[in-house]
């Protein structure tokens, strides 16, 4: 079902007595001389927003009701139409299936021998973030230090990233852009919209819910501060904890009754706090299973859900377990022996997660990988099947759409082909399992962004103009 | 007259010789039989055959004209591709092990010298590393092993990627002289390509100068020469013409110097990586200088490439430049047949790119008269496969090496083999071989 983002927010004020679209809130003083809060303004404080400062300015480009005809639609929630139609209409993806008749000024879109998939997303991307050409300037991802849950991506993210109108024209809509990996907790994810825009929050996938990176393993313990070992990582993931749940304890007190001063605030435990609270969905970039079972472990300990493994190249270790916690893994389809903890990688890991019962994702980490996602799921498919695990196309297309939206806890907009949900489509030239096919147009909210015939719908960041570069 | 009787026994000799103790050389001969085979020098010959005796291809032709050996083992083909085995020409397989960890790495000799000529990489090539079948099982039965780093960063080995030691998997040592016209290397030579240049141009002009008074050198009767005497030895060897020059290059200005020096000195050259060679072609095309291209690349990643394009094969091959497709990679060199099909996605011809990974490497690395096609005579590489060798869901059904089937083994295969199937005792009893 989708929710329309203004009825969401009226949701989220009757659960929650606030919503952040209600405009800046400063306090006013009551007869009694104290300081007192409006619901709006306390549930900022709680997100560590505190007013309307950092909200999403995405402005879906114009659009028309669009209708799709006669396509092999692959909807990735299940079946796969043979000659079907999708109209894309007010945003949303209005209606699927065969001989959906056309509305009267609908643009239609001959999709004979083609195929319709939802948008591709991408659950771990540095897009923007250590942003080609690759220079030191361009570096974003890291501060110095154990833990920064202070930082938050969208204040890093350069929107004229080259690779972002790449991913586009490879069919991918929404990516989660993060931090890290060289410390253990590095801050909010950013999720983006892979459309051009002047500021991060252009891009921001409006309501999207708060996300943390945080990392294990060889790269947080990698440097020549502390912590050099895993067990120094587990202790300053356990020692963060323990601070986050005093501020945590102590803000929950006074938001109870919000009278008088707040507490003093602290970016990064505001942040760890929404983490006790199930408010921030956790990402974790762990590849040994030894880690992983650590970080589930320590989650137990501080009573907060991990939403999904990154990388996790060792994940098909322990699939039994992550599918019984109903933790997701971000995975490569084959990635293995850069690292030391990477070289247990194994091709058929993907298919593994699946076949456990597990949500399995294929992520790129890569700015290649995310133009070519579909290959990679193929490639996972491929192994799987190889290896005698039973696995229906659908299944392999949710790994690059349906999997990451639950990633992202954006699953009820997007990531299938469903009624209602964000008109964000692919059109491709053929089978998106073949190494030959290429992504000939992409919508985003029923709005053309991309069309391979056409250089009117081909963005272009600032940094290419003039260069001897010419994506294709 | 010669009496049967008395050459009896001599004859009942050499049969049973020949019958139990034949030299493992000579082995069953194999018949893959069916499918569309794809010699490269010749064009495909449906419903063909290809017969491996030994080490080396017997025959190769329509069913109809080739008649099977007695004996053959007979691998059905019907409704497969059958291909040379692949050649990934960038490589450094059997030198890194785990990339992150330096003492798996014997790549690049660690010195602040720009010039490292006399570097080779053979004797560190580690025939067991767990790389090796890995890549095979991708249907990539040959490599070159090249060294990096520096200026002049060395020579690389052409090897088959199956042998117990590398004098069986050695195909051609010193293959090639490998070079780096980059910013990375600039570093080592005064942080500025005109810098690099000098260094490049002052080794060749001195080995050139050794190379004409090598007595004298010897006697310590010249003036001091910029590099070492087996630098001096290595560089003239490739001015000899007996190895090519591979020079790492992206940008287009780039691959104009390393055109002007390898002009210069008259070696033989190659461009490696020439992300923006596209912008060249003609003139690659004209001095028939072969580049060695990364197909699933359009990143303009550093400021020396900038103009990295997805179809930059596709326009060098149609100007006529031979062009070779590597993964430029070692642990998913496996995926060289990706290249491919990204490159045919991207409009290069098929039977251009089929010819980029197998014919056009080995000739540029001078491996052609063993290796690349399927020709009598030629080491046994041949790759059946499922269908399109491009294609993401084609599995390589059988590949061979030298006439010997690999097995459908390596550490990646046991590691799911022991997870994939979930038995009673704990994995670490399972030995991941299905047995």
């Amino acid at each position: 079902m989708r929710i329309p983002s203004i009825l969401l927010c009226a949701m989220i004020v009757i659960m929650l007595g606030g919503c952040a679209g209600s405009g800046p809130s400063t306090s006013a003083d009551d007869a009694a001389g104290e300081t007192t809060y409006d619901n709006a303004t306390l549930e900022n404080m709680r997100e560590g927003t505190y007013n309307d400062a950092w909200e999403s300015s995405y402005e879906p480009l114009p659009a028309r009701p669009t209708v799709i005809q006669d396509a092999t639609v692959m909807t990735a929630a299940g079946e796969t139409i043979r000659e079907g139609d999708v109209l894309l209409r007010d945003r949303t993806i209005d209606s699927v299936g065969t001989d959906v008749p056309v509305p009267e000024g609908a643009r239609v879109i001959d999709g004979s021998g083609k195929y319709v998939t939802p948008g591709i997303i991408d659950s771990h991307s540095h897009l923007g973030v250590s942003a080609t050409p690759e220079v030191g300037p361009h570096y974003d991802n890291n501060e110095e230090g154990m833990a920064t849950p202070g930082l938050w991506m969208e204040h890093g993210v350069w929107p004229q990233g080259p690779g972002f109108a790449r991913a586009l024209a490879g069919g991918t809509t929404t990516a989660l852009l993060l931090p890290g990996s060289g410390d253990v907790i590095e801050g909010r994810g950013f999720t983006a919209k892979l459309v051009p825009g002047r500021s991060p929050q252009d891009m921001k996938f409006p309501d999207a819910p708060p996300t943390l990176k945080m990392a294990c393993g060889e790269n947080p313990k990698g440097g020549s501060s502390y912590p050099t070992t895993r067990m120094g990582i587990a202790e300053g993931f356990r020692s963060t904890f323990i601070e986050a749940q005093k501020y945590r304890k102590q803000w929950d007190a006074w938001l109870e009754a919000p009278t008088g001063d707040p507490p003093e605030r602290n970016l990064g435990m505001e942040t760890l706090a929404e983490v006790l609270r199930g408010n921030m969905l956790v990402q974790v970039h762990c590849y040994r299973a030894d880690d992983m079972t650590t970080m589930l472990e320590i989650a137990q300990e501080f009573d907060f859900e991990i939403r999904s493994f990154h990388h996790a190249v060792e994940a098909y270790k322990i699939r039994d377990r992550l599918a019984e916690e109903e933790v997701s893994a971000s995975m490569w389809s084959d990635w293995w022996g850069f690292k030391m903890e990477a070289f247990d990688g194994i091709p058929e890991n993907v298919a593994l997660m699946h076949d456990a019962g597990a949500r399995a994702i294929v992520h790129s980490d890569d700015d290649l990988e995310i133009q070519r996602l579909n290959q990679e799921a193929a490639k996972a498919l491929r192994a799987g099947r190889e290896a005698g695990v039973d696995i229906t196309r659908n299944e392999a297309l949710r790994w690059i759409t349906a999997h990451p939206a639950w990633a992202l806890g954006i699953q009820d907009r997007v990531g299938t082909l469903e009624e209602g949900k964000n008109a964000d489509v692919v059109l491709w030239s053929s089978d998106p399992f073949s190494i030959y096919t290429k992504a000939q147009r992409v919508w985003v909210d029923g709005a053309l962004v991309y069309d391979r015939n056409d250089p009117d719908y081909q963005p272009r960041s600032d940094f290419e103009l003039g260069s001897p570069s010419t994506q294709n | 007259m010669v009496s049967l009787r008395r050459f009896l026994p001599v004859l009942v000799l050499l049969l049973v010789g020949l019958l139990c103790c034949r030299p493992a050389a000579h082995a069953q001969p194999t018949a893959i039989v069916g499918g569309t085979v794809h010699p490269v020098s010749e064009p495909p010959i449906e419903d063909g055959v290809v017969i491996l005796e030994d080490d080396t291809i017997a025959a190769v032709g329509p069913r109809a004209e080739v008649s099977m050996p007695e004996g053959a083992r007979r691998i059905d083909a019907d409704g497969t591709v059958v291909t040379p085995g692949l050649i990934d020409a960038a490589t450094s397989t059997g030198l890194i092990e785990v990339s992150a960890v330096a003492s798996t790495r014997d790549q690049a000799l660690d010195t602040d010298d720009a010039v490292r000529a006399a570097f080779r990489v053979t004797d560190g090539i580690n025939p067991n590393s767990v790389v090796i079948p890995v890549t095979r099982l991708g249907g990539v039965t040959t490599v070159a092993s090249i060294p990096t780093g520096g200026g002049i960063s060395g020579q690389g080995a052409v090897i088959d990627l199956h042998g117990p030691t590398l004098q069986e998997m050695l195909v051609r040592d010193r293959a090639a002289m490998y070079a780096h016209f980059t910013p990375e290397a600039a570093e080592a030579a005064g942080e500025a390509r005109g810098g690099l240049a000098l260094r490049l141009r002052e080794a060749f002009e001195d080995a050139q100068f050794y190379a004409e008074n090598e007595d004298a050198y010897q006697e310590g009767a010249t003036r001091s020469l910029s590099v070492s005497r087996l630098d001096l030895e290595a560089l003239a060897s490739v001015l000899a013409g007996d190895r090519p020059l591979v020079v790492r290059a992206a940008r287009a200005s780039d691959i104009d110097a390393a055109l002007r020096i390898a002009e210069e000195f008259d070696v033989s050259l190659r461009i490696l990586g020439g992300e923006e060679a596209w912008m060249r072609a003609e003139r690659l095309a004209d001095a028939e200088v072969p580049v060695i291209v990364k197909a699933l690349d359009n990143l303009p990643a550093e400021f020396d490439r900038l103009g990295t394009r997805f179809d930059n094969a596709t326009q060098l091959s149609e100007a006529g430049v031979p062009v070779i497709l590597s993964t430029l990679d070692t642990h998913n060199a496996r995926n060289l047949r990706l290249e491919a099909g990204h490159a045919v996605r991207h409009g290069m011809d098929w039977d251009a790119a089929l010819r980029a990974v197998t014919e056009a490497p080995a000739r540029a690395l001078g491996v052609h008269d063993t290796h690349g096609s399927l020709e009598p005579g030629k080491t046994a590489n041949v790759v059946v496969w499922s269908g399109d060798p491009f294609e993401l869901m084609t599995s390589a059904r059988h590949v061979f090496i030298g006439g010997t089937r690999v097995e459908d083994d390596s550490r990646q295969k046991r590691l799911m083999r022991r997870y994939r199937d979930q038995e009673e005792q704990p994995q670490a009893y399972d030995d991941g071989t299905g047995q």
